[in-house]
């Protein structure tokens, strides 16, 4: 699976958690999952749990704390994958 | 690390809604994955008086609220308890995060509601479940799912 294929994904799982649907035309790898897509924070776990389904892997808290940005959640992933 | 369970006692205690914002007399049963509970409706609620005049029907995000305080709050508790000591329980607070919830008939007053909530997940202290409100002869009153995350409360 390469990174384009992840992230068109990972934007998938995000798109019905987001409050700035209009920030989605323009979602990169460096879009904030908060800050740009307005993702409200008590909604992550569910996003979290969506992407270990999606993709058959495991996050713990610490990694999941790490991801700021759509390309942190595709990065992370490649690398569980690798 | 891991603790052993709360008794249903030290849960109901942890609870810490209060009158007249409470909504669990009774724990019926609790484990990592149900609870159950009870609340009987007094007649001197005070929503009652404005919902509505001469007419009393429990408010609809009063059953939420209900269903909210065993399916989270006390289940939360329970789950808290298993991973962390009771001061660090009794300082977390459930605050509310989503709800999807349909209604099939009305509450009165004197009436006895149980809750029974299935979690759904447990997961860096956000919990979802899914819950049923039955009056006591286990007609339905409402279900749907329910969502709340553990905060530690301020001061």
């Amino acid at each position: 699976m390469d990174q384009q294929e992840v992230f068109t994904k990972v934007v998938g799982i995000l798109k019905p958690f987001v409050k700035a649907p209009e920030a989605l035309a323009t979602v990169s790898m460096e879009t904030s999952v908060l800050k740009d897509l307005k993702v409200n924070s008590a909604r992550l776990v569910d996003v979290v749990l969506e992407i270990e389904d999606t993709f058959g892997i495991a996050v713990t808290d610490a990694q999941a704390d790490s991801v700021k940005t759509v390309g942190d959640a595709v990065n992370l992933i490649l690398a569980a994958k690798a | 690390m891991t603790f052993g369970p709360l008794s249903l006692e030290d849960v109901l205690a942890l609870v810490p809604q209060q009158r007249p914002f409470r909504f669990l007399d009774r724990i019926v049963s609790m484990n990592e994955s149900h609870a159950v509970g009870e609340y009987t409706f007094r007649d001197d609620e005070t929503f009652y008086q404005g919902h509505f005049p001469g007419n009393p029907v429990t408010p609809g995000v009063i059953l939420i609220e209900t269903m909210c305080q065993t399916g989270l709050v006390a289940l939360g508790i329970y789950l808290l308890g298993l991973e962390s000591p009771r001061d660090e329980v009794a300082q977390t607070v459930t605050l509310f995060t989503e709800c999807e919830v349909e209604f099939e008939r009305v509450v009165k007053p004197g009436d006895t509601v149980r809750v029974s909530a299935e979690k759904l997940y447990w997961r860096r202290r956000k919990l979802k479940s899914t819950v049923v409100l039955s009056l006591a002869d286990g007609t339905s009153v409402a279900k749907g799912t329910v969502a709340g995350m553990g905060v530690r409360r301020d001061g």
